[in-house]
């Protein structure tokens, strides 16, 4: 396959889309994690900080996750067939948690406004932040881990339903998924607030998370050699993976060391660095294959007549919503220009 | 319960869910647009206040549209693998589209409902237009998709696949523009007519009361201007349906035989054993003329087609009743809104005409649910009409009862806390 197959600039896309996904909607579900260990006399403050930061951007965020199945099923139709056959009960269980979370987010704004019943709502919302990315990473774990055994040619699904992902790799990808998720929130919050006492709060929870993001990664290496013995010869072997390796390692320490220091500004562009060098390497990895180990982006790829308008759209699509979104994030996350203090949160009127 | 049945219950119920916001969220920005740019005009405070207690209610509407339409977007490929394998690629045109529209409407969204005293006037009133048009596109662009289902074009089969295929052609098939555009009236007309209930609901209690008197007369115009425009495109599906899916049109008329000259049907008993529909009061020959516009033009009857290519009669036949129904009572409150409003030169607030506008609120979205109830039980048994059946898409994944009881209980849920809100959105400040 040469790099100017049409399905490879969709699979680039859809791998972007998907490191887009984890950098705003997985801080969303981050956002949960923090509110559900909201914790000391600034417990409701820390709260308020997280409804403030998400209010305005999830449901934008959560577009990008709609893109990645479009395009699945558009481009390689067979791969979604299978992924919906044999990771039924993952998905399943993500769809719950995606429903839930979004729901409780809002009737949370809505509901009565008492102590209980915000609680109660401010639970729900926490919870389902925790199992979806979970289930989202047991669902990519299970796609990379080369169990999901499919006829090409039928397109007939010869796994059964639940051996695929019910296993201990891909469990720890979805754990490591969530860990960084709630680094990513941890770090966005410590800038989303100019209160120092709050700033420390997400500190701590940064260090915390980005200490737990290194243990992850290192279990699910370990477990990869059993559990996705392809990806691990794929992350393990190849030229560019010690390199890689070692950058990935090195934007980690160097982040640690940044929220540490408490440099915020500089951990708030190292984290996301981090998180696309993860991702992206994991793509490379798995790359040909979209579900290893019997399809690949090739063998399940619709025809060139399908392939050709999709990209049009997305070229057209980026054209747009690239704009807008910039336009989004400067109203909610823009700093005042002439202070240079953060809008103040009163002024968003709900 | 059956593997394929608790399926196809678990997708008929999740759309039966989804549609009603996905409806919402494509009329209320018209309303709120309306009242903020009437305020933007004469510097009125109360349709400031309109706008802001509108979108309110509907930020709750949106939240729970996105995560609904998200679990549709899933169960495609978890319910119907075998049939997305198949369309996936053909349909994908409009999907993909699709994801764009939902990317400019939930952006806007934001900055609609969030950003009042963030961004100057007027951009914030067009930011209200971006989630109208991002609304109305996402809602025309999966009905294309849809419409595919019922006259798949825009490819050919070779060896039981699909080739050759044109994604545009596919969009761009024969009920695409009949079907995106009743379904875009349907959705401006139910929301109307069910804003304007809640309103002559207060204004009966409070008939002087501005607030309502401007919400009323706001979601009036949109409903009744819609009522009006609805049984045309009606009768342009019709006549699609004619051409195109005659078993679907005599399954919705109850008409077993094929006969020239043949009348419409209200109410009856279909019997499906003894084919024959059994007391139905018939108006002569207008079948005939509504499908055609001619009173003796032939009609085909079901028994043209073998029984197992026919859809369940009774449950098309009644929905299509139910939704023609809803239809009438609405566009005779449309009418006579306005016919009162030019007879008194001013709001038609008549305590009668009131009780009658509050009895429309739900008929609209029943209306919807029916309609849909038409289109896609008369599809049966097919899934791509006369292309793939229904039984031949569905997952082999067993115990589907279990996902189905789930997501029921979920949107129970769901929907009775949606109701308590709404209530509390708008009696809280009465
Ligand atoms: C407010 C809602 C509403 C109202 C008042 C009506 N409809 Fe409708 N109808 C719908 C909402 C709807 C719908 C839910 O939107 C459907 C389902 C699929 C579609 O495209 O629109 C539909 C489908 C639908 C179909 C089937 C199209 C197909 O199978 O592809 C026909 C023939 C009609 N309608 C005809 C009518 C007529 C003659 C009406 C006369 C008043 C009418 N509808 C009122
Ligand atoms: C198989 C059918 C359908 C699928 C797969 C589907 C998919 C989706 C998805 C994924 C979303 C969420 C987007 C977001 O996060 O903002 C959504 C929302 C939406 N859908 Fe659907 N949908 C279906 C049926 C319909 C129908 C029939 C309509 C309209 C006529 C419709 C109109 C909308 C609209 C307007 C939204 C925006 C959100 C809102 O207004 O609440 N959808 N849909
Ligand atoms: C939102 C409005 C819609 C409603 C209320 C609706 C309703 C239904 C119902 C009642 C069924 C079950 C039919 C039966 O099994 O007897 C069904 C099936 C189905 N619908 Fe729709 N539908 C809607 C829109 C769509 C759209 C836009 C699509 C696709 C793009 C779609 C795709 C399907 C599929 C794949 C099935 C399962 C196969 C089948 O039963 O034919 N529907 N829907």
């Amino acid at each position: 396959m040469t790099m100017f197959q049409l399905e490879v600039y969709i699979a680039g896309v859809m791998l972007m889309s998907l490191i887009v996904y984890m950098l705003t909607g997985g801080a969303d579900f981050g956002g949960g994690v923090w509110d559900l260990f909201a914790t000391g006399r600034r417990a409701k403050d820390q709260r308020e900080l997280i409804k403030h930061a998400l209010a305005p951007i999830w449901e934008a965020n959560h577009v990008w996750l709609i893109v990645i199945v479009v395009l699945l099923f558009v481009a390689f139709p067979v791969a979604f067939a299978t992924i919906g056959t044999a990771l039924h009960i993952p998905l399943t269980l993500m769809l719950i948690g995606i429903v839930l979370r979004g729901t409780a987010f809002v009737f949370r704004t809505y509901d009565d406004q008492s102590e209980t019943t915000h609680l109660r709502w401010s639970r729900l919302f926490a919870i389902a932040s925790i199992i979806t990315p979970i289930m989202l990473g047991v669902t990519l774990g299970a796609v990379a881990s080369g169990t999901i055994h499919v006829n090409v040619e039928t397109g007939i699904v010869e796994t059964d339903f639940i051996s695929s992902w019910f296993a201990l790799f891909p469990f720890a990808i979805g754990v490591f998924t969530l860990t960084l998720c709630a680094l990513l929130a941890a770090v966005y919050l410590t800038l989303e607030t100019d209160n120092p006492e709050l700033q420390g709060d997400f500190r701590i929870r940064a260090l915390v998370a980005a200490v737990s993001v290194g243990v992850m990664a290192g279990i699910s290496f370990l477990l990869s050699a059993e559990g996705a013995p392809s990806i691990r010869k794929g992350l393990g072997n190849s030229i560019w993976s010690v390199p890689f390796h070692l950058l990935t390692g090195a934007v980690a320490i160097w982040a640690i060391w940044a929220i540490w220091k408490r440099h915020y500004p500089l951990a708030r562009v190292l984290v996301p660095i981090q998180v696309i060098l993860i991702i992206f390497g994991w793509g490379l990895a798995q790359f040909p294959h979209i579900v290893s180990p019997n399809l690949t982006f090739s063998n399940t790829a619709a025809s060139k007549s399908v392939l050709q308008p999709v990209l049009i759209i997305v070229v057209i699509g980026a054209v747009i919503v690239i704009p807008a979104f910039w336009y989004l994030y400067a109203v909610f996350k823009g700093r005042d220009d002439k202070t240079g203090s953060l809008i103040e949160q009163n002024k968003t009127d709900i | 319960m059956e593997d394929l049945l608790a399926a196809r219950a678990q997708m008929a119920m999740s759309l039966a869910f989804h549609i009603i916001f996905a409806s919402i969220g494509i009329a209320m920005p018209l309303l709120m647009v309306i009242a903020e740019g009437l305020w933007l005009k004469t510097k009125d405070e109360t349709y400031l206040t309109l706008a802001k207690r509108w979108s309110k209610g509907t930020a709750i509407m949106f939240a729970v549209g996105a995560v609904s339409g998200t679990v549709l977007s899933f169960e495609l490929g978890l319910l119907w693998p075998t049939f997305m394998a198949y369309a996936g690629p053909i349909i994908g045109m409009p999907f993909s589209l699709e994801g764009l529209a939902f990317f400019i409407e939930a952006i806007f969204l934001g900055i609609y409902l969030y950003g009042w005293n963030r961004v100057p006037k007027t951009v914030h009133w067009l930011a209200g237009v971006m989630v109208l048009l991002g609304g109305m596109m996402s809602g025309i662009f999966v009905v294309t998709a849809n419409a595919w289902m019922n006259t798949p074009t825009g490819f050919t089969i070779e060896d039981g696949k699909a080739v050759n295929i044109d994604p545009i052609a596919a969009m761009l098939n024969p009920s695409s523009f009949s079907q995106a555009l009743h379904m875009t009236i349907a959705a401006f007309l139910a929301v109307g007519f069910a804003v304007a209930g809640i309103h002559a609901y207060f204004l009966r209690r409070d008939p002087q009361n501005e607030f309502h008197r401007k919400a009323f007369a706001i979601a009036l115009c949109v409903g009744g201007i819609f009522s009006l425009l609805q049984p045309i495109s009606g009768d342009i599906s019709a006549k699609r349906l004619a051409k195109y899916q005659p078993v679907k049109l005599a399954a919705m008329e109850a008409q077993w035989e094929t006969e020239r000259g043949a009348p419409l049907r209200i109410g009856g008993i279909p019997d499906e054993e003894a084919e024959v529909t059994r007391y139905a009061i018939e108006i002569p020959k207008a079948l005939s003329f509504l499908a055609h516009f001619d009173f003796n033009a032939e009609i085909k009857g079901l028994k043209e087609f073998p029984p197992e290519n026919r859809p369940p009669v009774a449950i098309v036949h009644y929905a299509f009743q139910i939704m023609v129904g809803c239809g009438i009572v609405m566009i005779i409150a449309g009418i006579l809104g306005g016919w009162l409003a030019w007879r008194h030169k001013g709001l038609p607030i008549k305590n009668w005409y009131l009780r009658f506008v509050t009895i429309c609120t739900p008929l609209g979205f029943i209306a919807i649910e029916a309609g849909w109830t038409v289109t896609e039980v008369g599809r049966q048994p097919w899934v791509i009409y006369n292309i793939m059946r229904t039984a031949d898409a569905v997952t082999p994944m067993p115990h589907l009862i279990v996902p189905f009881i789930g997501f029921t209980v979920l949107y129970i849920f769901l929907s009775i806390i949606v109701v308590i809100l709404l209530r509390r959105q708008i009696f809280i400040y009465d």
